[in-house]
């Protein structure tokens, strides 16, 4: 469970806003089930008081939604920022992308946030409220009578048991204790694709992307993805729905998504936390993470304002595209 | 009889300041190289957006190639290193969802290099014929 509660940070917003710090506050609303959190903008403090929610289900990343809530902001937005977020809240920074004056960003604590369909996968559907004791979940369901014990630790998502830091590394307060960036082990799936044969590896994501539907909500919900016109949105461009084929065409759209945020993902895994379909999307953006450090050096998106991304810089002694495939493979 | 054989359809991207002189050299020279390469002149290398290459594929291309002036010969100066950056990473990126990595090249040919042009194109003609038509790249969205 999180460390720090909902009552915690209604009371800061709370006191922000009576004070005209800010003049509105961006954070998670609660919904019917307790688990269905989503997104708002809160303005004053009855509405705070009365839907604002921090618990286990707050994934959802605002940095984004800074870019189009400061546009027409008169004063300032609050925003609460895991330390995942911040990574993107600082990248989104160096591409300019909104007025960092007209932002207050808190930075809180995170222990990881619960991935649903792992709840639903453990316990099944019906899920009509989850409560917390510690460690464990309390999950109640409509065919239950005693809500049933679910450890926390095992329904964490993919990208919180691989999480990369618990360091904010931007923030203009920070509520708990500053954190460290985590050894993690989160490019091993990726390695384990590589080793893979041709035929393999083709079949693994053929497996996974034909069940794309192309909502298009993993570009949505990237902090990445701020483009104002997409290619996917051009009725003219042949590709903006779902492909009418059995064969498998929408790999050629996240082939695209995954190269447009190449050197510029932080590996906050919204993609995947969005994806209907649970396609592990990530596993592509790590792809590229993975292949910037080996060939350019370590990089990590969003460490700082203003950092040179590798596909925007060269040096003269750079690997050829063909040495470096064939020294992947035989570093494997 | 008429047998009909396979022929791979080859896009080749080439910088207009060195390869594009090189395949010129080439023809002048009367070296022989394949007429499935289909060349696409570019001002220079780093103009090829990978977004290009996937859609040559996506529209039947068998194999794509893109031919750059030498590293430290650009006439841009740094087109062809940040070409070659991009290129890593798309190559890579489709080797990894498991796409023939030989349909892919990049090779730098400079204006004096008739003969190595002709080269190179019958050797990446040829590695394309070994593999066959590209299935796995298409989009009958795309396919005329």
């Amino acid at each position: 469970m999180q460390k720090i509660t909902g009552d915690i940070l209604i009371e800061k917003a709370s006191a922000l806003l009576s004070s005209g710090t800010v003049s509105c506050v961006l954070g998670w609303k609660k919904g019917e089930f307790g688990y269905d959190v989503t997104p708002a903008v809160f303005s004053s403090v009855e509405e705070l008081e009365r839907d604002f929610v921090y618990n286990d289900f707050c994934g959802a990343n605002f940095s984004k939604y800074l870019v189009s809530k400061t546009r027409k902001l008169e004063g300032k937005i609050l925003v609460f920022l895991k330390p995942c977020d911040t990574y993107s809240f600082n990248q989104l920074l160096s591409e300019h992308r909104f007025d960092r004056e007209k932002v207050y960003a808190i930075g809180i604590p995170c222990e990881g946030m619960v991935d649903i369909s792992k709840v639903k996968a453990t316990v099944g559907e019906g899920i009509s409220s989850i409560d917390t004791d510690g460690d464990n979940l309390l999950v109640s369901t409509l065919y239950d009578e005693e809500p049933v014990a679910v450890d926390f630790k095992s329904v964490l998502a993919e990208r919180c048991i691989n999480c990369k830091s618990k360091k904010h590394v931007a923030y203009d307060e920070l509520l708990g204790e500053e954190g460290d960036v985590i050894e993690n082990s989160r490019f091993d799936e990726v390695a384990r694709i590589e080793a893979l044969t041709p035929d393999e590896r083709f079949a693994f994501w053929q497996n996974e992307l034909s069940r794309c539907i192309r909502c298009n909500a993993c570009r949505d919900a990237c902090p990445a993805c701020t483009c104002e016109k997409c290619v996917f949105d051009n009725p003219a461009s042949g590709v903006e729905n779902k492909s009418p084929a059995n064969s498998f065409e929408e790999k050629l759209f996240h082939i695209i998504r995954a190269y447009h945020v190449a050197g510029r993902c932080t590996d906050c895994g919204e993609c995947s936390r969005v994806c209907p379909q649970n396609i592990p999307l990530h596993l592509l953006n790590r792809k590229f993470i993975k292949d910037m450090n080996e060939f350019y050096g370590e990089y990590q998106a969003g460490e700082e304002v203003g950092m040179r991304a590798p596909l925007v810089s060269y040096t003269t002694e750079d690997l050829e595209p063909g040495e470096a495939l064939t020294r992947r493979d035989t570093d494997a | 009889m008429q047998v009909n054989e396979y022929k791979p359809l080859i896009v080749a991207f080439c910088c207009n300041w060195c390869s594009y002189a090189g395949a010129d050299l080439a023809g002048n020279n009367r070296l022989n190289y394949p007429a499935d390469v289909k060349i696409i002149r570019v001002p220079c290398s780093c103009r090829v957006n990978p977004m290009f290459i996937l859609r040559a594929f996506q529209r039947g291309a068998d194999g794509v190639i893109i031919c750059g002036c030498h590293p430290g010969d650009c006439h841009y100066t740094s087109g062809n290193y940040y070409a070659r950056r991009r290129m890593t990473a798309l190559f890579s990126m489709l080797d990894y969802l498991g796409i023939e990595r030989e349909r892919t090249r990049l090779e730098w040919v400079s204006a004096a290099e008739g003969a190595k042009f002709a080269a190179t194109m019958n050797d990446f003609v040829q590695q394309v014929t070994a593999l066959g038509e590209n299935k796995r790249l298409e989009d009958l969205r795309c396919k005329k």
